[in-house]
């Protein structure tokens, strides 16, 4: 054991055991790519419902109506809750977001069996956690914001929220992520002073930002 | 001149790359569970089980047998002695590597 090659072997095991077992490193940039790829499919079909005839109609109605105009139009139904799911944008985004997550979970379960890293292990679980919370927070704050009437900002707090979530999860996986997550925040943010072009913010945070850093972590870790 | 080496720091039970491995792993993990590790270090049942004996035989682990619905769940957590003992074998790598450079 007094050979300095090994010791150093045994210094390369210790930090491999302890990255290997504290970050999720299975995250897959194929993940990103195709859950941005989804994310710009979902934005089309609802550009399509928004803009049926006119192509050049940019304004998005819904998110520049008065708050009283939005107050009236979630008052038609017995709750927000209601309003929200007989929206067909709303189911839009939901199939959009189960797409994305189902073939980004693809990509990472595979990656996870290669490298032979428990898929649902604690660094994975740390990961779901530091995620959710922001998420969840978020989703309760925009539901609010629904039921107020200030649809506008629903696009927006979207994204900052995401962005937040992505911050917190980078302790706990890849740390690239941040800037995944600082991208999504500073497109939040611009998206407070440009209410009504929602839809274009989605499909530069969700689609384009998530590609963008799917071909970056590809490039940097999995290409061989 | 070349720092003296102390051989006697380095662990004889770190001596095996698997309960390095363990150690390493519980070392950033509060508690870790029997079927993580397994997959993490990639080895067989009974290879974990007696490398597990001897860092419990030497109080370097401790185990907690308990239950998920009907499932055993054991996990395991790293002891004040065997966090100590793997600092002192850390600084015995370190001043070996550095003793050559």
């Amino acid at each position: 054991m007094n050979d300095p090659q090994r010791s150093l072997e045994s210094i390369q095991d210790i930090r491999n055991m302890m990255e290997r077992s504290s970050r999720f490193i299975s995250l897959s940039g194929w993940s990103g790519i195709s859950a941005g790829v989804c994310a710009l499919v979902g934005a089309g079909f609802a550009y399509q419902y928004l803009h049926p005839v006119s192509k050049d109609f940019v304004m998005d109605t819904y998110e520049i109506m008065s708050v009283q105009t939005a107050r009236n139009e979630v008052a038609r139904f017995d709750s927000a809750a209601e309003g929200i799911i007989s929206s067909a944008l709303f189911w839009i985004g939901v199939i959009t977001f189960v797409a994305a997550f189902a073939s980004a979970f693809i990509f990472t379960y595979k990656k996870s069996k290669k490298q032979n890293i428990p898929i649902w292990g604690k660094a994975s679980k740390r990961l779901m956690f530091s995620v959710m919370i922001p998420m969840i927070a978020g989703g309760i704050f925009m539901y609010r914001m629904i039921e107020l009437g200030i649809f506008g900002l629903v696009a927006p707090a979207c994204l900052v929220f995401y962005g937040l979530a992505l911050l917190n999860a980078s302790k706990y996986t890849l740390t690239e992520i941040r800037y995944l997550g600082i991208a999504q925040i500073i497109l939040g943010l611009l998206n407070c002073w440009s209410i009504g072009y929602g839809l274009y913010f989605w499909a530069a945070g969700f689609g384009i930002m998530h590609i963008v850093y799917g071909l970056v972590m590809w490039w940097r870790y999995e290409r061989n | 001149m070349p720092v003296p080496i102390n051989i006697d720091n380095l662990n004889k039970v770190f001596d095996s790359r698997i309960r390095l491995g363990i150690m390493s792993v519980l070392m950033v993990n509060a508690d870790q569970s029997y079927n993580d590790l397994k997959e993490l270090l990639q080895i067989t049942d009974g290879n974990l089980a007696s490398h597990m004996k001897t860092l419990e035989e030497n109080g370097y682990v401790k185990v907690e047998k308990g239950f998920i619905g009907r499932k055993t769940n054991t996990t395991y957590t790293v002891t004040k002695e065997g966090s100590a003992a793997f600092r002192v074998h850390l600084d015995a790598l370190e001043k070996m590597i550095k003793g050559i450079l």
